[in-house]
């Protein structure tokens, strides 16, 4: 069973630079063709300082890190047990190419459901840029499948 | 943009039809999302995990649900959207994400629409159910 104590703590901050290259791979791996992804001038014509981030591009922050893995670790969760269970995000301003963003986690819940066939770790997160400017909330539920 | 005025609850909006999961695709967007986690390509890992083979990252399938979304409405007017991940998206499974206006609301001082989402493959079989909210001009 995963330690209960876990509620209510914060894990490390994980920065993130947004690089063009990397949001342009992105965009390749997801099949995105909009060039406001890929085109720096399509983008700025959009709107946008410099390539956005897609959507749900941010929840690399922590991935990129090892926050994520290493809370795994400590939680004696192995990545063979681990599935996604819920995931949710808000979104307050863009997050282009050139941005640093900073996300930080708390633990919010953790509890079982079929006699503790499954655990449900739930974190909540905001993503800040450079300037300290909230630009997302993260809401994650994951699932280790002791079964 | 024309589609506001014209928008009203029930309507459809224009699905995204994604090529079969291939291996392929699970490499690429493994490395672009830094989700390293081997049960997504590695097939030895994932057989002794208890799994038949490799399989989708969910957030692989949330990015389809966005980008359907992105696809109807500038991503600037998309405030929130949440998932569940229902069921495993297995390779070979061809995705189409669909979407539906359910309710037009105002917060926040905007008008604002619900919109109901689903990755469906083409058994019928529901992989990620969902809401989001959109801004409407």
């Amino acid at each position: 069973m995963i330690d209960h104590t876990w509620i209510g703590r914060t894990l490390p901050e994980s920065r993130l630079d947004l690089e063009r290259g990397r949001l342009r791979f992105f965009a390749r791996a997801i099949g995105e063709t909009n060039p406001i992804y890929t085109d720096v001038e399509a983008a700025r014509a959009a709107g946008y300082a410099d390539l956005p981030a897609p959507p749900t591009f941010l929840f690399a922050a922590e991935l990129d890190s090892g926050a994520v893995v290493k809370m795994l670790e400590e939680m004696k969760v192995p990545l063979s047990k681990l599935l996604h269970g819920e995931q949710g995000f808000s979104y307050f301003r863009p997050a282009c190419a050139g941005d640093t963003i900073t996300v930080t986690s708390r633990i919010t819940d953790i509890y079982d459901k079929k006699n503790g066939a499954l655990e449900f770790v739930v974190k909540v997160s905001e993503a800040r840029n450079q300037d300290g400017d909230l630009v997302a909330e993260l809401r994650t539920s994951l699932v280790c499948r002791n079964a | 943009m024309t589609i506001d005025a014209d928008i009203r609850i029930g309507q459809d909006l224009p699905p995204l039809t994604l090529p079969p999961v291939d291996r392929t695709t699970l490499f690429l967007f493994g490395g672009a999302s830094g989700d390293h986690n081997p049960i997504h390509v590695d097939i030895d890992f994932a057989r002794r995990a208890g799994m038949p083979d490799v399989f989708a990252h969910g957030m692989l399938g949330m990015a389809w649900m966005t980008r359907m979304l992105t696809g109807w409405v500038p991503q600037s007017r998309l405030r929130k959207i949440d998932v569940r991940f229902l069921g495993i998206t297995h390779l070979g499974n061809a995705i189409t994400v669909t979407g539906k206006v359910t309710d037009i609301v105002v917060e926040d001082g905007e008008r604002r629409a619900r919109i109901a989402l689903s990755n469906t493959n083409q058994f019928g079989q529901s992989k990620i159910v969902g809401e989001a909210t959109v801004a409407l001009a």
